[in-house]
């Protein structure tokens, strides 16, 4: 996880190439999230003081839209598709199984920082539903016991080896 | 450089690739969640280690998406040819066939490709092509998105060369003469709006492209972002032209990033061909678009609540008028359009307004776009002249319903849309035929339901998403859809009374009297229509505490019938996540119903030559015999 001191820099520096400019709000969010991961309390007020706007409307907008997270993604960060057609076919299935086998809700980070599990509207993907995606890789036609396979290889990498440079975390 | 000297060097590059083999893979995202871009490394190993030189070109997606990966190989001389749901594995036999030698692998092609060179491709051996008419699908999957000369070299920008020749004011009457309508869903005249901003007062005005596409099982917009942006970034300046505008906007939802990466490169590449910029094509008239990444939220594809997002603020919207094209964008005149509704304007431009208008019913004129999901055989994207049947869409298009089950519904529009029946199928896809039925044209999100979907849980789903993102400006939306949502809940859970119908149909009312934008005054539609068409279903679950499509968890149990179980195996009892299936090795498994989460994981691993698994609704059907103690539900 990244520190304080070292979240601040990268606020600063993300600050440091845009104007003081309201309109900003939601680019200066987004790239803030795109490099840690989601948006710590005190980037929150930082980016409030440099736009000058009271902290109770930069949380607004964070909280309004659906992009935005308040807490650290899993290492190995899963999401799954709530839209129709993968909801028609047994989405709600799925996202049982997801919380069983990795024994979150929905929104969580477990507690070791390995996996957290978020739910979306529809990641467009309609003819292979029900689909899962984790870490950025789209698994199809899931059934709850394709779930408990598709998790073991992560799994047993989240046991092993943590090294392997691609386990970095993407967003 | 004139804009003939960039059509020359265009062409020049485009004759340059038919005269090889050339190797085109769709890697739009569909194409991508299906492994095309492993089929792009096995094409590269392969050919590498051949020693062959062929250009593998990255096409967007024809729309065919339950064919990804899509790979079509073209020869000079010889017939182009599509192959379906190629795999790393198969890629081999094609370089050697193909590629390099002068089988055509039949036995893996899905057909041949006609047309191009300014017509629309066609696979004849599919009937579908004989039904639809590709306008703004025409160039998706056979051009390069990333390469703007693909798209000039096949008619692109030849719309704008034409309009800066034209005035602003005959520019808009070819657009009202073609009698186009806003495709995001409304159907709004567009060259009303066009004309509302020219002649607004105030500057600078804005033109805005409305790539929110938030439906659920909606991607037409993303698949034409992915597949040829230039048509809606050329469609853009048009509307700038016409209406006066310097500076642009396309607003994309962040969960697009691979349109949103495609649309900054064909940015770029209009630029420096100066497409875009000052003195475009040598003209007077300048313009600029930027990109704005939205940050997720449904009520955003609504124009006043997008131009708040786009101004930094929470997307609500606010009441009208006054209009965008009068006060818009930080108070100044913005025209807002869908996606597909610029894509459509150097078409009408080129081809004249007539021509569009030629095509089509009396009040809804050229084509519609939509994507085929659900229970449906050939997922993916279509595009049919309006007033084409949902018959035709479904059964011609679509191939029908899936592993032969029997058709339910289709649901057009999402959740501001409606669940229509088998009965309903004849009906023609226009803009009022469909408002007629209960349902709306939307922006083109269609799915399918079969046998096995249950129409109360489907408007629980759909009222589950409105309240998830009614923005909570409104109260009726905000109060409303929740407590027909908690009603919705209580009759799947079988504690429904019959009076509930009653009050889902005054609250739907109150919910569409009391709310200022469209998702509250559609939202309670997809619970109308299932009402209106469904009703039976309504009742089998509030008075016999039954689910006719044994979905809904509360009213329906897993159970292994006897007769039918093989004893000896003991596949149920491996898998099951909740250790529930008991049965001695040679007894035949029983399912304790306390301990059973529903999760189905038995009905999907009983091999199929026993078939054991059944589910059975209501739960008073489950024999006595099955000595789980109690009753689930009970």
């Amino acid at each position: 996880m990244i520190k304080e001191e070292q979240a601040s820099q990268a606020v600063a520096e993300i600050l440091g190439h845009h104007k003081k400019e309201k309109n900003n709000l939601i680019p200066l969010l987004q790239e803030v999230q795109t490099r840690l991961g989601y948006l710590p309390r005190k980037a929150l007020q930082e980016i409030a003081d440099f736009l000058q706007m009271p902290d109770v409307e930069v949380w607004g907008v964070a909280t309004f839209y659906n992009q935005f997270r308040f807490v650290p993604l899993g290492k190995y960060h899963t999401v799954v598709c709530m839209g129709t057609a993968c909801h028609l076919a047994g989405g709600r299935l799925i996202l049982d199984a997801l919380e069983r086998e990795l024994g979150i809700k929905v929104g969580e980070t477990g507690k070791d920082g390995n996996f957290s599990l978020e739910r979306v509207a529809c990641i467009g993907c309609c003819m292979l539903a029900p689909v899962i995606v984790i870490k950025d890789k789209i698994h199809p036609k899931m059934t709850p016991f394709r779930v408990e396979e598709a998790l073991i290889p992560y799994k047993q990498e989240a046991q092993g080896e943590p090294e392997e440079g691609k386990t970095k975390s993407k967003s | 450089m004139t804009f003939e000297e960039i059509n020359r060097n265009a062409k020049l590059e485009w004759e340059a690739l038919q005269k090889g083999v050339s190797i085109f893979v769709g890697t739009a995202t569909c194409g991508r969640a299906a492994g095309a871009l492993d089929v792009v490394d096995a094409f590269n190993e392969e050919l590498a280690r051949r020693g062959l030189e062929v250009p593998i070109v990255r096409v967007g997606c024809t729309g065919l998406c339950y064919a990804d990966p899509f790979v079509t190989i073209s020869k000079p001389g010889s017939l182009r040819v599509a192959y379906a749901n190629v795999t790393p594995e198969s890629v081999p036999r094609l370089v050697e066939g193909y590629v390099a030698g002068d089988d055509p692998c039949l036995e893996l092609a899905l057909g041949t490709v006609e047309g191009g060179e300014g017509e629309t491709i066609v696979i004849p051996e599919l009937p579908r092509f004989g039904r639809e008419l590709r306008l703004i699908l025409r160039h998706c999957g056979y051009i390069d998105p990333e390469n703007v000369n693909h798209y000039i070299a096949n008619g692109g920008y030849g719309g704008l060369e034409k309009a800066l020749r034209m005035s602003p004011e005959k520019v808009i009457r070819e657009v009202e003469k073609s009698g186009l309508r806003g495709r995001g869903g409304a159907g709004f005249p567009t060259h009303r709006k066009w004309e509302l901003c020219r002649k607004a007062g105030s500057r600078p005005k804005y033109v805005i492209c409305n790539a929110d596409e938030g439906d659920p099982g909606a991607f037409m917009d993303r698949v034409v972002l992915e597949s040829d942006p230039h048509q809606v970034i050329e469609g853009m300046i048009i509307a700038g032209y016409a209406i006066g505008a310097e500076q642009g906007y396309i607003y994309v939802r962040s969960e697009y990033p691979l349109a949103m990466e495609r649309i900054q490169i064909a940015l770029r590449e209009a630029k420096e061909l100066g497409f875009l910029g000052d003195n475009i094509l040598g003209s007077d008239f300048g313009f600029q678009i930027e990109i704005a990444a939205g940050a997720g939220a449904f009520v955003s594809g609504e124009e006043t609540a997008l131009i708040a997002a786009v101004e930094g603020k929470m997307s609500t919207p606010s009441p009208r008028p006054p209009y965008p094209a009068e006060s818009g964008l930080w108070g100044k005149p913005t025209l807002l359009n869908n996606v597909k509704t610029f894509g459509y304007v150097p078409l009408i431009i080129e081809q004249g307004g007539d021509w569009f208008g030629s095509i089509g019913t009396e009040g809804s004129k050229g084509t519609a776009m939509f994507t085929l999901a659900g229970k449906i055989t050939n997922s993916g994207l279509a595009e049919v002249p309006m007033g084409t049947t949902l018959r035709e869409l479904v059964y011609d298009i679509g191939g029908g319903i899936a592993e032969d089950k029997q058709f339910k519904a289709v649901q057009i529009g999402g959740p501001s849309g409606g669940c229509l029946p088998e009965t309903l199928l004849d009906i023609p896809i226009d803009y009022d035929s469909l408002r007629g039925a209960g349902s709306m044209m939307g922006s083109g999100g269609m799915i399918v339901m079969d046998e096995d979907n249950c129409m109360v849980d489907a408007a629980r789903f759909f009222l589950d998403f409105s309240t998830k993102e009614s923005c909570g400006k409104c109260t009726t939306c905000r109060l409303g859809t929740i407590q027909m949502l908690h009603i919705l809940e209580d009759i799947t859970a079988g504690r429904g009374k019959i009076e509930d119908i009653d009050l889902l149909l005054a609250l739907a009312e109150d919910v569409k009297m009391g709310s200022l934008c469209g998702l509250g005054k559609t939202a309670p539609n997809p619970v109308l229509t299932t009402l209106r068409y469904f009703r039976d279903e309504y009742e089998a679950h509030i008075l016999e505490k039954r689910c006719p499509a044994r979905v809904c968890p509360e009213l329906t149990v897993y159970y292994i019938l006897p007769d039918k179980c093989d004893r000896a195996c003991e596949h149920c009892v491996l898998t099951c996540p909740t250790e529930a299936i008991k049965g001695e090795k040679g007894e035949v498994k029983i399912i304790d119903q306390e301990k059973c989460t529903k999760c189905g994981t038995c009905l999907e691993v009983c091999p199929p030559e026993y078939n054991a698994v059944v589910k059975l609704s209501p739960v008073s059907l489950l024999p006595s015999s099955n000595p789980s103690g109690k009753r689930a539900g009970e």
